[in-house]
């Protein structure tokens, strides 16, 4: 029983980071009804930016702001330079130009930085969380983070005239354009504030698996999956679908005798196709009503 | 969020292409052939190697497109197919001793039955959720290669080699070229049968389920038979495609066969325009040849040229060498009446 406990705590320590990253999915799959299979290198990407400007001598969290306003300002310009002039493009063209910018900011990175493996700073401390060997005041802060952030995006969504407009923008943008919305524009903004998202999720991420330019290449798979497993259509699906795949994942490599580390991912994946199959929209997710 | 009801009656996730749109005429289809046929004997043998390994992955993009382009669903899975068609040559070869050539229909016909089953499943998917599944299924496949219980047969971690074939009948062309006029029977007879089957009665009812399932469905058309039938078909081409790839790199292993496989096939389709099945050749060429070009324009930003190369193209031609092939169709018309 003190395994069992100890286990889940440690799947809900590192559920916290899919669940980050599965957010700033979402974000952006509700904007642009696309997944941006370079999100995790744009997260990496802002996360080396936060790391610059601290070695730079700029204090955590002015570093922090400055990230985020750098993020946001780069979501947006890379939405206008980039994707929307592939906006009536098929859908699949625009993937291969996500495969595209995965490449590149990838290999910059690579380049400005190099592949070495750098610390990150936390500031949280690492000590031990409520007595727990298992769980760190940092991973405790990063869950209240992602929570935090998860709240505020709902009072944003629900209760201002902007996340409105947003929503609107994203469910049906023809009605919406009549009503006076620039659907472009909330295009724009929902890019700029999945990059903002993904950088908090960068940040906080890189203390644990450190700074380099593949981190986020294992994270990505499995935010995915917690966005998809939660419902593609749902922020809280993501963050419930993040935990969860954590603690899979984590119980899984435990119980299951034969699974090590190799077999952690698949044996993941394979749990969320089967709640796929059984829920096709994922847990939290709408099914899409279709008119024929 | 999203509290409204989301009703979606926007255009399919796949383009309908007109089925005569998918394929070549007869002139510029002999002009290829004459060309396939004649380029290779005035190169050296490493640029044969290559050309072959442009017909092996130009078959593993037209299945894609096959299964993409024509019945609508998306795979990222394809490098799971061509891992057990590669996998399956290479233990035929390698334990029983049998003819590369005989090897092949065997890798074909265990990937159609492997992605007919998983089409099963995938039936209840779509879009992105297929996308995920399938994905899971490429991430899956090099682990299983690796676990302990099939190394006897594949080798684990380290692979199996393969024996190159040397030409039948005392040929006197070197083992290169041989495998290169091999493969490309091989895949002038695949790209044939291909193009007869979208336009028989199955490749009928892949487009209809393509353009509007419930509509396919309300005309008689056995959406789930279809669906996985292109699955499939799609897997058993894949299967033949890593069975050739297995003998002419004359070696397997997990390794090779990872999800960057299946991304690369993916851009293939992409580039060489969904659902126009001659363009997966040039696709194919895209995939070989321009991380190669892009290695020789900058070492470091290797990849960030791949990119902005990709970019280049995705923009000038968003729907692939299809575009360019259509412009030059329309001006060769004007030509002829001016």
């Amino acid at each position: 029983m003190e395994l069992f406990i100890n286990q889940v705590l440690a799947g809900v320590a590192t559920g916290a980071i899919y669940a980050c990253m599965a957010l700033a999915v979402v974000m952006i799959y509700q904007a642009i009804d696309h997944l941006n299979f370079a999100q995790g290198e744009m997260a990496m990407f802002s996360t080396f930016i936060a790391w610059q400007l601290m070695q730079w001598g700029v204090p955590y969290w002015w570093a922090f702001l400055l990230t985020l306003v750098f993020s946001f300002a780069g979501g947006i310009a890379i939405e206008r330079a980039l994707f929307k002039p592939l906006a009536k493009a098929p859908v699949l063209t625009n993937v291969a130009g996500f495969i595209a910018l995965f490449a590149i900011v990838n290999s910059v990175a690579g380049l400005t930085w190099d592949f070495t493996i750098k610390q990150f700073p936390t500031p949280f401390g690492s000590s031990p969380f409520l007595g727990s060997q298992l769980i760190s005041t940092h991973q405790a802060g990063m869950i209240g983070v992602t929570v935090g952030l998860l709240i505020l995006l709902y009072l944003f969504f629900q209760f201002t005239r902007i996340g409105l407009a947003m929503r609107a923008a994203a469910s049906l943008p023809e009605s919406a354009r009549l009503v006076g919305i620039n659907t472009s524009w909330m295009i724009a903004l929902g890019w700029g504030m999945a990059s903002a998202i993904g950088a908090i999720a960068g940040i906080l991420i890189a203390p644990v698996v450190f700074l380099e330019p593949n981190m986020m290449g294992g994270v990505l798979i499995y935010g995915f999956a917690a966005a998809v497993l939660g419902g593609l259509t749902s922020p809280l699906g993501a963050v419930v679908g993040g935990f969860l795949v954590g603690v899979f994942e984590n119980l899984a490599g435990t119980y299951i005798p034969g699974v090590g580390n190799e077999l952690k991912l698949p044996i993941a994946l394979a749990l969320i196709i089967t709640v796929l199959v059984l829920k096709p929209a994922g847990l939290f997710g709408r099914p899409i009503v279709k008119r024929v | 969020m999203s509290a409204v009801d989301e009703v979606a009656s926007d255009a399919p996730a796949v383009e309908a292409v007109p089925k005569k749109a998918m394929t070549l005429g007869l002139g510029a289809s002999l002009v290829m052939l004459a060309l396939l046929i004649i380029g290779p004997m005035f190169v050296k043998n490493f640029i044969v190697f290559q050309l072959t390994m442009l017909l092996i992955y130009a078959l593993a993009v037209l299945a894609l497109n096959i299964l993409t382009g024509g019945s609508g669903q998306f795979s990222l899975g394809q490098s799971a197919f061509y891992a057990v068609g590669a996998y399956t040559s290479a233990i035929l070869m390698e334990h029983f001793g049998v003819n590369y050539a005989l090897t092949l229909p065997v890798a074909g016909i265990i990937c159609f039955g492997f992605g007919f089953l998983f089409g099963q499943p995938a039936l209840r998917l779509s879009g992105i959720y297929l996308a995920l599944a399938t994905f899971a299924l490429a991430v899956a496949m090099p682990q299983l290669l690796k676990l302990g219980v099939f190394e006897h047969w594949t080798g684990g971690v380290q692979g199996l080699v393969v024996t190159k074939p040397d030409a039948p009948f005392g040929l006197p062309i070197s083992q290169d070229r041989w495998l290169y006029y091999f493969t490309l029977t091989v895949a002038i007879g695949i790209y044939i049968a291909s193009v007869n089957l979208l336009k028989s009665r199955s490749g009928r009812a892949f487009m209809a389920i393509r353009d509007n399932e419930i509509a396919a469905s309300a005309m008689g058309v056995d959406v789930a038979l279809y669906k996985t039938l292109a699955f499939g078909v799609s897997a058993g081409i894949t299967g033949v495609a890593g069975g050739l790839g297995a003998i002419a790199v004359q070696f397997v292993a997990p390794d090779g066969y990872t999800i960057t496989l299946a991304i690369s096939l993916f851009l293939g389709m992409v580039v060489g325009g969904v659902g126009w099945l001659p363009g997966s050749i040039v696709g194919s060429a895209f995939i070989i040849f321009v991380p190669n070009i892009a290695e020789g324009i900058s070492k470091g930003l290797s990849g960030a040229v791949f990119g902005v190369l990709l970019f280049l193209v995705i923009f000038l031609v968003p729907h692939g060498a299809r575009q360019v092939a259509m412009v030059a169709q329309h001006m060769l018309g004007k030509l002829r009446k001016g």
